[in-house]
C-alpha cells in the first residue's frame, strides 16, 4: 500500500513535469476542463433563468448537490481516472511491461498520463459547492457541519472504487470503457438533482443495488433538512464512509479477479 | 470517386468491428437518456411549453440527442486523435504523398463511421427512449426523409470543425487543449444539454446560428416538424452554408500547413 501510493506519486510527478514541457496547451486544457465542467453549471443556471424550483428544491439547494458530487467526481477523476485507459492497453498488450516492473500494477495505470488539468473540475465543484454554501438557509448543527467534508471525501472514494471496478471490467470487454462512464458521469450528473424527480425505481436502484446515492444524496438530503431517499433512516446520512470502504473491499476484489484473468495478446 | 466510396465503406466496417465498444455506447447513451428525460420532464412540468416544445417533444429531443451523439460527432469526430497523431509522429507526410486529397480522404472515413454509428448507436437508444417514454414522433412519413438529410449535413458540418481542429496539431504538437474547447463547444452549442431554444436572449440568438447548431438542434427540429416546406429550404441552406464555409477554412489550413510541415524523427 505505502509502496504504490509512492509509485503513485513519482509516476504522476513524472506526467506533471511532462505536461509542463507544452505549456500553452497546459493551460488550454487546464482552463476548457473548469469551463467545460463549468457548462454543466450553466445549463442548471439557465434551467434555473426559467423556473423557481426543480422538484421543490431550491436553486441553493440543487446548487449544494452539484457542488459536493462535482467535487467528488472531479477529484476521483484526476486521481484515478486514467484507470479508463486500461482496455488500449489490454488490446495492445502493453499491459506486460507494467507487470514486469516491481510496482503494483495498479499504482501504475492510475497514474498513467496523470492529468493535472483535472484540477479544472475539482476547482469548479468547490467553487459551486462555496457558493452554495453561502446561498443555503439551513440550521447548522455540529454534525451537519462535519457531514460536508465528509460526504465529499466518501464521495471521492466511492467514485474512485466505481472507476477501478470499470477498468477491471475492461480485463473481459476491452472496449467497454463507456459501460463505466454511464456509472460514473452518469452518475455525477443524476446526483446534480433531487432524487424527487427521478423515477422511485431509479432512485432505490441507486441506493440499494448499486449505492451511488451515499455519494451526495444520503448525507446531502440530510444537511438540507429533508427525507432520506428510497426510504431510508435517517441516520443512513452518516455511513456513507462505510459504504465507501464496501466499494473499495468490492474494488479489490475486482480488480485482482481481472488481472488473474489477463491473458496477454498472441500475434 | 471510387476511391473514397471505398474508404467510406472502410471507415463503416472498422466501427461496425467493435461490437462490444457499440453495445457499451448503446447502453451508456440510455442511460445517460434517461437521466436526461427525467430533469426534463421536471423543467418541462414547471414550465410547460418551454422553448416552444410540449412534454412529448421536449422528451423526444432528449433521446434525438442521444441517438446523434456518436453519429454528429457532438464530442469527438473520432478521427481527430488519429490524424493528430499523424501530425506528431511524422507519419503524415506518408498520407501527403499519396494520390489522395487529404481532406476529401478524412471526410469519407467520417462519412462511414457516422452510417454505422446512427445504425449502430443510434436506433437502439431512440427505440428504448420511445417505448419507455410518451415521445412526440413525425406525423408525416416524409419528415424522416428530411431529418435524414438534415442529418447529413450535420455530419459534413461536424467533420469540417473536426478536421480543422486536427489540423492545429500542425502548429501546437499537443493538440488536447483545443480538442477540448471543440468538445465543449461541441455539446454546449449545438443543443446537447439544453435545447438551443431554450437559451435566453442574446446567447441564444448567437448559439442557434453557431455551426454547432446544425449537429443537433437544428435536425431535431426537423424531426420535431418545426422546419416543414419552404422552411426547409432555408434550413438546409444554412447547414450547407456552414459546410462550405467550413470545408474552404479546412482547405486554406491544409495548403499552409503543408507548405510548412517538417518531419519529425530520425
Amino acid at each position: 500500500m505505502g509502496a504504490g501510493l509512492r509509485a503513485y506519486g513519482l509516476i504522476a510527478a513524472m506526467w506533471v513535469r511532462s505536461t509542463m514541457t507544452y505549456r500553452f496547451s497546459f493551460a488550454m486544457t487546464l482552463l476548457s476542463n473548469f469551463t467545460a465542467t463549468g457548462f454543466d453549471f450553466v445549463v442548471i443556471l439557465l434551467m434555473f433563468g426559467q423556473v423557481d424550483g426543480l422538484g421543490g428544491f431550491s436553486f441553493a439547494e440543487v446548487a449544494f448537490l452539484y457542488g459536493t458530487t462535482g467535487t467528488a467526481f472531479g477529484l476521483a477523476d484526476l486521481s484515478l481516472g486514467q484507470v479508463q485507459r486500461l482496455g488500449r492497453r489490454v488490446r495492445d498488450g502493453t499491459l506486460d511491461t507494467l507487470l514486469v516492473r516491481p510496482v503494483p500494477v495498479l499504482a501504475q495505470v492510475a497514474a498513467d498520463r496523470f492529468a493535472l488539468r483535472r484540477l479544472g473540475r475539482v476547482t469548479q465543484g468547490l467553487a459551486v459547492l462555496v457558493w452554495s454554501l453561502v446561498l443555503l438557509d439551513v440550521a447548522w448543527t455540529p454534525a451537519k457541519v462535519v457531514l460536508v467534508p465528509v460526504t465529499v471525501l466518501s464521495g471521492w472514494l466511492i467514485f474512485s472504487a466505481v472507476m477501478v471496478v470499470g477498468a477491471a471490467f475492461q480485463f473481459w470487454a476491452q472496449d467497454g470503457s463507456e459501460v463505466a462512464n454511464a456509472f460514473t458521469y452518469g452518475g455525477n450528473t443524476l446526483l446534480q438533482y433531487p432524487p424527487v424527480i427521478f423515477a422511485q425505481d431509479l432512485v432505490r436502484g441507486v441506493v440499494y443495488v448499486v449505492p451511488l446515492a451515499f455519494v451526495n444524496w444520503v448525507p446531502a438530503l440530510y444537511v438540507l433538512g429533508r427525507q432520506a431517499p428510497g426510504g431510508l433512516p435517517g441516520w443512513a446520512a452518516f455511513v456513507s464512509p462505510v459504504v465507501a470502504a464496501v466499494f473499495w473491499v468490492v474494488a479489490g476484489l475486482a480488480w485482482r479477479a481481472g488481472i488473474r484473468s489477463y491473458r496477454s495478446t498472441g500475434s | 470517386m471510387r476511391l473514397y466510396a471505398a474508404v467510406a465503406a472502410g471507415g463503416f466496417r472498422r466501427y461496425a468491428t467493435y461490437r462490444v465498444a457499440t453495445a457499451a455506447g448503446v447502453f451508456t447513451n440510455t442511460v445517460f437518456g434517461f437521466i436526461l428525460a427525467y430533469t426534463y420532464m421536471a423543467l418541462w412540468d414547471e414550465r410547460p411549453g418551454l422553448g416552444g416544445y410540449d412534454m412529448a417533444e421536449a422528451l423526444a429531443y432528449v433521446w434525438i440527442g442521444q441517438a446523434l451523439l456518436a453519429t454528429c460527432g457532438l464530442m469527438g469526430g473520432g478521427f481527430e486523435d488519429e490524424l493528430m497523431e499523424r501530425v506528431k509522429t511524422g507519419d503524415i507526410a506518408v498520407d501527403l504523398y499519396r494520390p489522395a486529397d487529404l481532406q476529401l480522404w478524412w471526410l469519407s472515413v467520417a462519412v462511414g463511421r457516422s452510417a454505422f454509428q446512427l445504425l449502430g448507436r443510434g436506433v437502439a437508444p431512440m427505440a428504448i427512449g420511445a417505448l419507455a417514454f410518451d415521445l412526440a414522433l413525425p406525423e408525416r412519413p416524409l419528415t424522416w426523409v428530411a431529418f435524414l438529410v438534415s442529418v447529413a449535413l450535420g455530419v459534413v458540418v461536424s467533420f469540417a470543425v473536426w478536421f480543422l481542429v486536427a489540423l492545429s496539431a500542425f502548429w501546437l504538437m499537443d493538440g488536447a487543449g483545443v480538442v477540448q474547447v471543440a468538445w465543449l463547444s461541441g455539446t454546449f452549442f449545438s443543443g446537447m444539454l439544453l435545447p438551443l431554444t431554450v437559451f435566453p436572449g442574446a446567447l441564444g440568438e448567437v448559439a442557434r446560428l453557431l455551426p454547432w447548431a446544425s449537429l443537433l438542434q437544428v435536425p431535431a427540429d426537423v424531426f420535431l416538424e418545426k422546419r416543414t416546406g419552404w422552411e426547409l429550404v432555408g434550413t438546409y441552406a444554412f447547414q450547407a452554408g456552414w459546410a462550405v464555409v467550413l470545408l474552404a477554412a479546412g482547405r486554406v489550413l491544409q495548403a499552409v500547413a503543408t507548405r510548412r510541415v517538417v518531419v519529425q524523427g530520425g
